[in-house]
């Protein structure tokens, strides 16, 4: 049976005591509460920002080349508008490769390491900068092995989103790269650069925006909410506001 | 060696949702709290302000807001023939990391569980037979009344301002509630949410097919309210960024902005961040829990003893820190024997996209719980006789927000990509809904989680290991749930229909709910269950267990709402009984 273990007298002093431990000053630093209100002005996590979109980061000239014909068959430029590559796609890419995404940093890289089902899902052990390195020498040697063009990016259009389909139904083979993985990768980092907010490099004057009709980075729909199948009337704004006040 | 720290009343592991619940109830009965919480820091301005929350790639898709799998993960599998694997980066459930846990990017759908749902086995076992329930389903009531409860819901939505319409007051059903709900005593603090087109066509549709939609309970705010903590909130704006992020408008309802700037200032509180705890030590009966072990930001070890250990951390980080730290018997999937690991469950989901010609639908105004539901095929609200399944959910429009690198739905037979891909998102982002399905998952004895044989974290210890699937009856009732959405799509007119059945084995890899249950359920039976009502350790009296680890099945609502009353009862028990007579409250 348990005895009652709560006195008073430590309900009254234990507040005071953890305030001035002594021999853990670490833990004691890190205490919040009482008088040391963890709020604080004037300090806000701003976004990690793409200020050069110029060159490439991570990218060689040959990825950068696969790339960029790539993105431009998955998001292609047409009567609609710009495509992936003229919203600065491949830039996004680049810079995000180049960062903890492209290094892998928030996964779990611990092996052993197998391929498992497809339910348990990504299972290599390629980081997403590791897999578009790998993926496009192989699949530049693919293409020139079967002789129509020396690399990917000199292919013709209806080539290209033939390569691009085998990639996609995985009758492509990769060497050590599973080729349906780095294609839905690629896809999606293609997605993620036409329709993030500018500030990443990519959706480059809000192209992938204004194609949809989305207003971006807007904070307050409240007036607009009853309004039952209205246009809405507002260009769209990015973190940095409008491409207006932000083009350089 | 770990350095031992001053003893503390009460430590608490996590400091999200039920933390800062749990922090703030006994603090208020004078014990000195100290909570550990292996995430940093987080407030509104700093974190999340809205000159930048609106952020789909960095919040979303770049997880600024969920656990690092790096740090913790889960090793997974459907069934106990497969050799789990890590998962190795997130989708198909996004746990939260830093102050306010997941409650911080959680949507607001803020729910009471039907009084039918505590006490699912009898119920079934009444009204359909014993036959009702295969031998290998092993759901269990849950030693605990909605009536219980009651009190504990009405202080939980008053503390969030959940804005909604009652249904059912103290046995009197009203017009434009859900009808099904249990009796409350008291109406929602704050009037439902304002709607935008889609919500309200599907209100319509239902309307005329003789069912009785109702706005959904929203922890987002319908208007600037002030809680019974003092605590004020600010209006909704329907920006759209709300579930998967965090909200810059003080509009959601999370820790930080119903109990924080309350708690916070308590000279009996203390909180300490990037100190994760990785054990609970017992004394040498086995029987007691003496104290906690952590380890600070800088790799420092320490012993921090306590008088009540209360576990707050996500349910998953719960039910590995009791398999670690020796705190009731494992689960044993061969002998149905042992309790921690048990009646792992979920939820299933599905989804009727619409395709409209003649209607502009702004897909992007919404908010986390802005929607207009029918709960007909919830529970047991209908007959089950005959459909080979017990169990149901709810299914309407909720309109969230589409951002667009997660929502661009276009109709079926569109290519994923080129030139056709890129017409039909153009002409139909605009002009496109959704009605999903959101459903119960119930317990299975193959379903469960335990402590893995291979995978470590960052610590050495072993990771948590998930044996899931979807059964037959999770099945049969989601196509069921889909074919009555679908009936309500068609007669809303739309030039066409995309449905998103959920087929087969449960997927890692897309996103489906942070909805996880179970693996310390509650009960009234110790070789059953691992906690009683109050969520007490049947075995180690001074540690409590928050969390929808209790859940020995999962109904077909979100969870948040009941993990909170549940916390609020069990609070309520700890400082008017337990404090007065520390030791078994069962």
């Amino acid at each position: 049976m348990d005895e009652p273990r709560l006195s008073r007298r430590r309900l009254l002093t234990a507040g005071a005591v953890i305030g001035a431990v002594p021999v853990a000053t670490a833990a004691a630093a890190a205490a919040l509460g009482g008088r040391d209100e963890p709020f604080r002005e004037g300090q806000a996590n701003a976004p990690t920002t793409v200020e050069n979109t110029q060159g490439w980061t991570w990218f060689s000239e040959a990825e950068a080349a696969f790339v960029s014909a790539a993105v431009g068959r998955l998001i292609p430029a047409d009567d609609l508008g710009p495509g992936a590559v003229e919203a600065g796609v491949p830039v996004f890419i680049d810079r995000q490769l180049a960062g903890p995404y492209g290094r892998g940093e928030r996964w779990y890289m611990q092996g052993p390491w197998g391929p498992g089902v497809a339910t348990q899902g990504w299972q290599t052990r390629l980081t997403p900068a590791g897999m578009y390195r790998a993926a496009i020498k192989s699949i530049d040697a693919v293409v020139a092995h079967e002789g129509k063009a020396a690399t990917f990016a000199r292919l013709a259009a209806a080539d290209q989103d033939a390569f691009l389909k085998a990639l996609e139904s995985g009758d492509a083979k990769l060497d050590g790269v599973d080729a349906k993985a780095f294609f839905a990768q690629l896809l999606q980092n293609t997605l993620e650069g036409f329709w993030s907010d500018p500030i990443y490099g990519g959706n480059r004057d809000m192209a992938g925006w204004k194609l949809i009709g989305f207003p971006g980075a807007r904070y307050d729909h409240s007036e607009f909410v009853a309004k039952h199948g209205e246009k809405y009337p507002l260009p769209p704004v990015g973190i940095r506001g409008r491409v207006e006040w932000t083009r350089s | 060696m770990a350095r031992k720290l001053p003893p503390v009343d009460a430590v608490l592991v996590g400091f999200g949702w039920t933390g800062a619940i749990m922090a703030q109830e006994l603090t208020e009965a004078g014990l000195n709290v100290l909570a550990l919480e292996r995430g940093a820091w987080a407030d509104t301005s700093r974190e999340f302000a809205t000159t930048f929350a609106q952020d789909e790639l960095r919040y979303y898709w770049r997880h600024d807001l969920f656990q690092a799998a790096a740090h913790d993960t889960q090793t997974i599998r459907n069934d106990a023939s497969q050799v789990a694997l890590p998962m190795r980066k997130l989708g198909s459930y996004l746990p939260g990391t830093n102050v306010g846990g997941a409650g911080v990017h959680w949507n607001g759908q803020t729910w009471r569980f039907l009084p039918t749902d505590f006490v699912a086995r009898s119920h079934n076992v009444q009204r359909y037979g014993a036959a009702a329930i295969p031998d290998t389903m092993t759901i269990q009531d849950w030693g605990i009344t909605y009536d219980e409860l009651e009190p504990h819901y009405d202080l939980f939505e008053r503390v969030c301002g959940i804005s909604g319409k009652a249904g059912n007051l103290r046995g009197d059903i009203q017009a434009g509630g859900n009808p099904f709900e249990g009796p409350r005593q008291n109406e929602y603090p704050n009037p439902p949410m304002a709607m935008t087109l889609p919500p309200t066509l599907f209100a319509e549709a239902a309307k005329g097919l003789g069912f009785h939609p109702f706005p959904q309970p929203s922890a987002n705010m319908s208007r600037a309210y002030v809680n019974p903590y003092g605590v004020r909130l600010e209006a909704c704006t329907y920006c759209g960024f709300c579930e998967k992020f965090a909200c810059g408008n003080y509009s959601k309802a999370s820790a930080q902005t119903t109990i924080l700037p309350v708690l916070m200032k308590k000279s009996n509180f203390r909180l300490r961040t990037e100190c994760e705890v990785t054990k609970v030590n017992l004394d040498s009966s086995g029987k007691r829990a003496v104290s906690v072990t952590y380890v600070d930001a800088s790799g420092e070890e320490y012993e921090q003893p306590a008088e009540l250990v209360v576990l707050c951390s996500y349910i998953l980080n719960n039910v590995r820190l009791m398999l670690l730290s020796g705190i009731g018997a494992p689960y044993d999937p061969q002998t149905g024997q042992g309790v921690i690991g048990k009646s792992y469950a979920y939820q299933i989901t599905s989804s009727v996209n619409l395709f409209f010609d003649d209607k502009i639908l702004n897909p992007f105004i919404g908010a986390g719980a802005h929607g207009m539901l029918v709960d007909e095929w919830n529970g047991d609200n209908f007959d089950h006789s005959g459909l080979g399944f017990i169990g149901g959910g709810y299914l309407g429009v909720v309109q969230t927000g589409a951002r667009p690198i997660e929502t661009h739905p276009v109709p079926e037979g569109t290519p994923k990509w080129g030139s056709a891909f890129k017409k039909a998102i153009a002409a139909n982002y605009l002009r496109t809904m959704s009605v999903v399905t959101h459903g119960a998952v119930m317990s299975h004895r193959g379903n469960y989680l335990d402590l893995d044989p291979t995978y470590r974290d960052v610590y050495g210890r072993p990771l948590l290991r998930m044996t899931f699937d979807f059964t037959d009856n999770e099945h049969r009732m989601s196509d069921y749930l889909t074919d009555r959405a679908i009936d309500i799509a068609r007669a809303m007119k739309p030039r066409e229909l995309a449905v998103h059945r959920r087929k087969g084995s449960w997927d890692v890899v897309p996103y489906q709910t942070t909805h996880n249950t179970g693996g310390a359920i509650m009960g009234s039976d110790p070789g059953t269950s691992a906690v009683n009502k109050y969520l007490q350790s049947w075995d180690v009296s001074n540690v409590f267990v928050m969390g929808a680890s209790a859940f020995p099945q999962n109904p077909g609502y979100n969870p948040t709402g009941t993990v909170a009353a549940l916390a609020y009862h069990a609070a309520a028990a700890i400082t008017q009984r337990w404090l007065k007579a520390p030791g078994a409250l069962v």
